[in-house]
This record gives C-alpha cells, structure tokens and sequence, in this order.
C-alpha cells in the first residue's frame, strides 16, 4: 500500500488549511480551512489504521466526522450572528476590542 | 472489511461500573431535565431552572464524595479508558462546586438582563459534564470528545448576549481560535496513533519510546497536541483570544472561563504528561518551560496597562496560567514528578476559589456603577466596606501574600521547582519570583483604589447584593482564607491526587 503518498496527501491538506486558517479574512473560507485539516487528520487515521490494522482509528475519525458537524453548525451559527449585527463577515472587522 | 467482520465477532459489551459513572449521569440527567422543563414553563418561571441546575451539581457531589469513600480506590471502564482515580475526583469536586458557585454568580444576572434563561442553564451544565468527563478520559478519543463536549457550549455561552457586537465577537474570536486549536491538536494526537498504534494513553507511554529513542514525528506529535491544550489554557504565544473573550462575553461566563474551562485543560495537560508521555520529557520539558515563563511574563506585562477591570483579570488569569504551568516543566525530572503534581492539582483549588471570588465582587461593584473601568472601585470601602474588604482578600491571595489562600498555592508550585535540583528549575523559579513582584503592580491599583481614592460619581448609596451573589461571596472567601490559614486542608486533597496507572518519578 502507498502509505507515504497518503500520508504527504494529508500533510499538504493540513498545510493548505493552516495557511487558509491565518490567511483568509472571510469567516466562512475559515471555517472551510479548518475543515481540511480535520479532514486531513481523518486522512491520516484511516492511514495508519490501516496499516496497523487496528480499528481505533477507524472510531476516532467517526467522532471526528461527528464532531466536526457539531462545530461547523455552531460556527456558522456565530458568523450569521455577527452578520445580523455588522453586516458584513470578514474577521477584520471584529474589532470592537483590542490590547 | 473480512478485518473488521473479525473484530465486530469478537466484542463483547464492556461492563459498566454505573457507581463510578454516578456524577456524569447526575449531570446528564439534570441537563435533559433543565432543556424538557424549558420547553414547557411558563417565563415568569424561568428562575425555577436556576435553581434545577444548581441542585443538579449539588447531587452531583453526593456520588464524588461516595466514591472517594469506597474502598476501591481506582475503578476502571471499557478497558481502562474511563478511569476513576483520587485525582479525577478531586478535580470533579472543582468543577462541580466552581460550577455551582457561577450557577449562584449567574442567577442575578441573567433575572436582570434580556437572555435566553433556559438554553443558558443547559449549555452551562453540558460545558461542566465536559469537563468531568475530562477528569476520567485515559484515552485520545475520549479526551477528545470531552474537550470537544466542553468547548462548543462554552463558545456559545461566550456570544451569548445575541445584540451586542463585543459579545459576538468574543464568541467569534473563541470558537476560530478554539476549534483551530482542536485540529492542529487532532492531528498531533493521529501522528501520535500513527507512531503508537494505540489511543490509549498509558499504552502510547510505553509504545513512545519502544524502537529506541524517538523521530521528529514523535516530536512532531507531542508538540501538536500540548499547542492544542496551550490555546485552551491560554498560555502565550496561545493566548491571543483571552482578553477579547473575557471582555466581551458576559461577566459570570467570563468567570467560568477562567476558572472551570482554564482547569479542564491543565487537568488534559496533566494527564498526557503523567500517562502518555512519562518517556519523552526531553521533547515536552523544554516547550512547557519556555510556554510557562513566557505565559507569566507577557500575561503579567500587559495587565499593567489595563484600564477594564475584567480585561485586567484576563490577563492576570493569563499569567495565573504561566504559574500552574511552572511545575509542570520540571514533571519529568527524577524527585519532582509527585511535588509537581501536588503542586498543580493545589493551585487549581486555590486559583479556582479565590478567581470566582474576584468575579463575584465585579458583578456585584458593577451592578450599581454600570462600569467596567478599574476607577469605577474608587472610594468603595467607604459606601460598601464589606465588598472592599473581600476584594482585597481576593487580590491578597492572588498575588500570593500569606496568610491568603495564594500564597500556599505559590509555595508549592516554587517548593516542585527547588526539588527538581535542576538549573532550569531554579532559573524557573527566578522568573516566577520576579513576576510575582510584578504582579503586586495591577493588583495593588486596584487595592489604592478601593482604599485610598474618592468615589468617582460622588454617589455613595449602599451596594445591594442580591442573596445569591453573597452566598457565592461566603464560599470563596471562606476557601481563601481557610485554604491559606489551614494549609493542611487542601494540601490533604492535592496530596490524594494520583493518576492511576501514571509513571511518577
């Protein structure tokens, strides 16, 4: 099995998802970053398990999985909230606080 | 898939030690009840969940002490990956009664403001069953999850005034920066299954270092996952978040914050260090030594400058942070690893105390001076002098001047450093001294203020504490000053702090 392609698949994912989580100023393209480096992480567990040829990695990229959609609906819940009250979502307008 | 077939013939349920699971299920049942009765009581009834919740993590209590009565000192589930042990029930019994005493600090509150009385009871006491889940998790998917079940209601709490601007973007900036944290700490803990083949901890102990040594994928994961716990614990360069969230969130889910989801994650960070990487302290000793001076001084630095008294605390619970964290730079070391442990578990008693007890004088200051500014406690011992008084009790403890609470919590955390007999230690050690004198600083403003100068508005009518807020007042002042006067008492419950099956040195 190509274990090193799959796991250089995952490293770039997540590379690509940190670059967009400090890059992007759009809260929803964020929120789309972070989600490739989860999925990344899930790339990465069914890797190894497979590999190992255990199924703990198989359950933890479930609760991954499962997870994950939890946060996304709380996020986008967040991002329409700021929207309602600043009409706009771009995450340098959050400032009301700072130093 | 036939792999699997295998696997799925061979399961057999995991028997279930439903004494030990007592204090969650309590919890989780006290939660459904709170989000059913919500649906259907009438508005003016609302105050009854408060009450609901409050009772639900007093039960709660009950099983803890049970537990730490019965003679089987460890209980272990599903293959030891829920794990009753002396330490997950001292920390249970934190977070159940700092739980109990922000249930108090909220009640007032929210009778008073325009909020969502019923979903904030219930995300209040999912964040909690969170983080007693946290206490028992002995493996990666398990913590996960709890961190996970702990964060999400916490990042809608932190938004929760829905109109306000500042309260959504603490939300925003907390849930972004949190859930950034969670991945990059997912995919430390998948290299670490990667390198491991297992999620248990005390099986990735022994399975770390078994070819001999380690890569830079092993150092690769354990760094991940503690920069995953940093965020959560605030430790600089991870603490971007904190001031903006504490300011702009309301003021008693800021005094959970800081408090309850604060020791969750140093209790994760404990856990890791004790269980899962005993063997590879030359990766994590470094990264946790640098974390914690830079956390104490940078958090200690910028609070010098605040003018907001609650972005003041957020800073001074950032480098509060830096102080838990000391020990735990000198864990791996031969000799230290027990004091470290005593050492943290007691700060986290004491900090979370004397930190709520801050929080509820602010709500009760700001209740009649609608400020959030440090003068606002200007000339407050001459019209409230009882609240005067608790204030500087609490700052007292913070700084650490005995016979306070904070002052035992600081002995020890420096007494782990002077046993480790390390350079780093002692350097370490130096840093701490020098940052607490520094300290003294902001907390000493606001105490010239409280004594020394005029009230500001020249209004001097009585401040009027609601019973609720004076009862969560009597219980923190009586830990600070029962825990500095009797050191004894919680030193008794820091010293039964052992995680099962940790590698201790």
């Amino acid at each position: 099995m190509f274990v090193n392609q799959f796991l250089f698949l995952a490293a770039i994912l997540f590379c690509i998802g940190v670059y967009g989580v400090v890059a992007r100023k759009n809260a929803v393209l964020v929120l789309m970053s972070i989600e490739l480096i989860l999925n990344s992480v899930n790339i990465n567990l069914l890797t190894f398990s497979l590999r190992n040829g255990s199924t703990d990695g198989h359950t933890f990229a479930l609760y991954i999985i499962a997870v994950a959609a939890a946060e996304v609906g709380v996020g986008l819940g967040l991002v329409l909230l700021v929207y309602r009250n600043k009409r706009s979502i771009s995450v340098d307008d959050l400032s009301e606080m700072s130093g | 898939m036939q792999h699997l077939n295998i696997l799925v013939a061979q399961w057999v349920a995991p028997t279930i030690d439903y004494h030990g699971l007592a204090p969650e299920l309590v919890v989780a049942g006290g939660l459904c009840l709170v989000l059913i009765l919500d649906l259907f009581i009438d508005e003016r009834k609302k105050w009854l969940l408060s009450v609901i919740s409050s009772f639900t993590l007093l039960a709660a209590m009950i099983p803890v002490v049970t537990l730490a009565l019965s003679d089987t000192s460890v209980r272990s589930m599903i293959g030891d990956r829920y794990v009753v042990d002396s330490f997950s029930l001292v920390m249970k019994g934190v977070f159940l009664l700092s739980g109990y005493v922000v249930v108090l600090l909220s009640s007032s509150h929210l009778e008073e403001g325009e909020y969502w009385r019923g979903e904030y009871w219930f995300l209040l006491l999912s964040s909690l069953l969170g983080m007693l889940m946290m206490t028992s998790s002995r493996d990666l998917v398990s913590i996960f999850v709890a961190l996970e079940l702990l964060s999400i209601p916490a990042y809608m709490l932190a938004a929760w005034r829905k109109r306000d601007p500042k309260s959504n973007e603490a939300g925003v900036k907390y849930f972004m920066l949190g859930v950034f944290a969670s991945a990059v700490m997912l995919y430390g803990m998948s290299l670490l299954y990667g390198v491991t083949n297992s999620t248990l901890l005390v099986d990735i102990a022994s399975q770390i270092t078994a070819t001999g040594g380690f890569s830079s994928v092993h150092a690769l994961a354990v760094v991940f996952v503690i920069v995953g716990f940093a965020f959560k614990v605030s430790a600089v360069p991870f603490h971007t978040w904190a001031p903006d969230t504490y300011e702009g969130a309301p003021t008693p889910v800021t005094a959970f914050l800081s408090v309850a989801s604060k020791a969750a994650g140093f209790v994760a960070l404990v856990v890791l260090i004790y269980s899962a990487f005993p063997l590879v302290q030359s990766i994590w000793q470094p990264f946790i030594w640098v974390l914690s001076a830079l956390t104490m001084t940078v958090g200690n630095v910028l609070a010098l400058r605040q003018h907001n008294i609650v972005r003041m605390i957020a800073y001074s619970s950032i480098s509060q942070g830096g102080f838990v964290l000391m020990p735990l730079a000198v864990a791996g070391m031969p000799g230290a690893g027990s004091s470290a442990l005593r050492a943290v578990v007691l700060y986290m008693i004491i900090y979370a105390a004397t930190n709520l007890g801050v929080f509820a004088v602010i709500l009760a200051v700001s209740r009649k001076t609608r400020s959030g500014e440090v003068t606002s406690f200007g000339g407050l011992f001459s019209y409230a002098p009882t609240l005067g008084v608790l204030m500087t009790i609490f700052l007292a403890s913070l700084a650490g001047i005995p016979p306070l609470g904070g002052w035992i919590a600081k002995f020890a955390a420096f007494q782990a450093l002077l046993q480790s007999q390390s350079t780093w230690g002692y350097v370490l050690g130096v840093v701490g001294a020098v940052n607490s004198v520094i300290a003294f600083g902001y907390y000493g403003n606001v105490m010239r203020e409280i004594w020394m100068r005029p009230v500001p508005d020249g209004d001097t009518t009585p401040i009027r504490t609601p019973g609720s807020l004076g009862l969560a007042l009597g219980i923190t002042t009586v830990a600070t000053l029962t825990f500095g006067i009797f050191p004894g008492i919680a030193l008794h419950f820091a010293d039964l702090a052992e995680i099962a099956g940790a590698v201790i040195r």
